[in-house]
């Protein structure tokens, strides 16, 4: 059936629209583990961490908020899938379900924390609210295995069939396959009128408000739903490495998921994805050549990428131009 | 007269030991173009926080449509149909003004808890947006980002924001401050083509506008009001002249008074 649309609602709808390379993308990232099977490792970790990206995109993108302690549901998610699978049962998706809740049970406790305040104290707050989770998952050793980490995660098998292989093939699809089904709700969820009056709240509370829009329970939900998906990731992490380590709560993942997202653009949801992809391959080939000092080319790479600008950064001809172009 | 469509009734606010709002009552009726004036620090803008819910009273109550809304927060009682528009802009900056509108009346129809659908997604949105867009002379412009419109369109956004929520009472603060000349009819022109059913009350330092926009003019003085008239009973009130003109024995009517100062 085929609805008859105005120009100004196509002009409305361009935006959730989508566009060819889009499809490209996820044909060729969905078969990179066959393509290239020999880095079936890296890309379920790209995978993850842009996973991760886009729950933060959900938060800062488009809601605004900044936080710096993000890895708190990312590590809340590890730990419970890898305590799923130790002491319920090993079955990957049924425990995948489980650390998304237990993360936005979490995320909605939490949120009370981000609804006040200025950018400054929420970046506090949710500091905080990461170093509290990292010493609770290091005092708790009786459950967690402290500073040991929780070893011995067997997983089963995905759906029943699917054995997690030693090259990561199926541990890359796996991870794929759940980033793309959130991406696609995520995006739908982004250009709805639910987005949108998103959008509103992070451009301009105090109209938003003057507008009916209900500030406080729109960043309650977002923060939940923002806090399940990264526990989706970390949970990703933990089933698939058979391993949860007080690293997942460490303060650089929250650090590393921010600069991901500055990489490859917040608010569009692929700058997640994009950056991903940029930061693991970099770190991937820097610390092939430098093991030592790969953070230095990492630095001046962020350093270089916020003084020219994204933009530019992408489009090297406009470098010698008049200087002003649209 | 029939029942004012928003009733304040005693308005006290207190700031610590400072009465920014001091028993204040006004009525607004059924489709009024109604002016609320005073001098700087008078306690227009308290006045207005607190009849959108930005403040909570002291004491008083806030009656909509009969209602009282006294205790409700700022959403709710745009829900019911008290607007406000901003004397500074107040918009969002990164949309443009289609997907402003489209926000606007999408929350206005109870769809903006929508998640699943895509916003512009419902034909009456749409529809409602064009009819806003034409109406405020933005159509040209409603793809560009907010930010990068000329003033006197982010003006008429600013209003066009407030009429998408289908207001019963409209609170306009200072709608035509800081807009260049060129542009000032246009937005003149949109206020006065108001819809009649919409109810407003003009907050307002330009007494040109006042009296030429207003039926019925409020003077707020110290928090209270002073003096309250049509336009004419305004305009020769000696004590509204007095506190425009300072003590002095001046013959010469505020409307005319404050015409010379905006030149001068």
């Amino acid at each position: 059936m085929t609805v008859q649309t105005s120009p100004l609602q196509n002009t409305l709808l361009a935006r959730a629209r989508w566009t060819w390379w889009e499809w490209l993308l996820w044909v060729l990232a969905l078969a990179s583990p066959m393509l290239l099977s020999s880095h079936a490792l890296i890309i379920n970790e790209i995978a993850i961490v842009a996973l991760f990206a886009l729950s933060l995109d959900l938060i800062l993108g488009y809601a605004g908020i900044v936080s710096l302690g993000h890895a708190a549901f990312f590590g809340l998610g590890a730990y419970s899938a890898a305590l799923f699978a130790k002491l319920v049962m090993p079955d990957p998706l049924l425990g995948l379900l489980v650390s998304m809740a237990a993360a936005g049970l979490l995320g909605a406790l939490c949120s009370a924390t981000i609804l006040r305040g200025t950018d400054l104290t929420r970046l506090v707050v949710t500091l905080g609210l990461g170093l509290i989770l990292m010493e609770l998952g290091n005092k708790l050793d009786w459950l967690t295995g402290g500073a040991d980490g929780l070893q011995g995660v067997v997983m089963g098998p995905l759906l029943g069939q699917f054995e997690f292989d030693l090259v990561g093939r199926v541990a890359a699809w796996y991870s794929l396959t759940v980033l793309l089904v959130v991406f696609v709700i995520a995006r739908r969820f982004v250009n709805s009128p639910f987005g949108a009056t998103l959008k509103a709240v992070r451009d301009n509370r105090l109209r938003a408000m003057a507008i009916g829009i209900p500030v406080n329970s729109r960043l309650v939900v977002v923060y939940t739903v923002a806090a399940m998906l990264a526990g989706a990731a970390g949970a990703l992490l933990a089933q698939t490495s058979g391993f949860a380590s007080l690293d997942v709560f460490e303060f650089h993942r929250s650090a590393d998921v921010m600069l991901i997202l500055v990489v490859g653009g917040a608010g569009w949801l692929y700058g997640g994805v994009a950056g991903a992809i940029v930061f693991k391959l970099m770190q991937d080939a820097l610390s092939s050549i430098t093991p030592q000092y790969w953070t230095f080319w990492i630095g001046l790479f962020l350093v270089v990428l916020v003084l020219v600008g994204r933009d530019r950064l992408i489009r090297p001809w406009t470098w010698f131009g008049q200087g002003k172009k649209g | 007269m029939s029942e004012p469509v928003l009733s304040a009734q005693g308005l006290v606010m207190q700031f610590g030991g400072i009465t920014a709002t001091n028993n204040v009552s006004l009525d607004l009726q059924h489709g009024a173009r109604h002016a609320l004036i005073g001098p700087n620090g008078a306690g227009k803008t308290t006045l207005v926080n607190l009849l959108t819910g930005v403040l909570q009273p002291s004491s008083g109550t806030i009656l909509l449509q009969g209602q009282d809304i006294t205790t409700l927060a700022p959403h709710q009682r745009v829900r019911r149909g008290m607007v406000r528009t901003f004397q500074i802009n107040q918009l969002f900056d990164t949309l443009t003004p289609l997907e402003t509108l489209a926000i606007a009346v999408s929350q206005h129809l109870g769809l903006g808890g929508t998640w699943w659908q895509p916003l512009g997604g419902a034909a009456k949105v749409t529809e409602r947006c064009e009819q806003l867009l034409e109406q405020f002379h933005l159509t040209e412009v409603m793809a560009k980002p907010t930010h990068v419109l000329a003033y006197g369109k982010r003006r008429q956004l600013e209003i066009a924001i407030a009429l998408a929520c289908e207001p019963r009472v409209l609170l306009l603060d200072e709608p035509v401050a800081g807009v260049p000349a060129a542009e000032r009819e246009e937005l003149l022109h949109t206020m006065a083509a108001l819809p009649a059913v919409v109810s407003i009350l003009l907050i307002e330092h330009d007494m040109d506008l006042v009296f030429s926009f207003a039926q019925r003019v409020t003077v707020l003085v110290n928090g209270a009001v002073l003096a309250e008239g049509s336009p004419d009973q305004i305009a020769n009130d000696p004590r509204v002249m007095a506190v425009y003109l300072g003590q002095v024995d001046s013959q010469t009517p505020v409307a005319a008074q404050a015409v010379e100062s905006r030149h001068g």
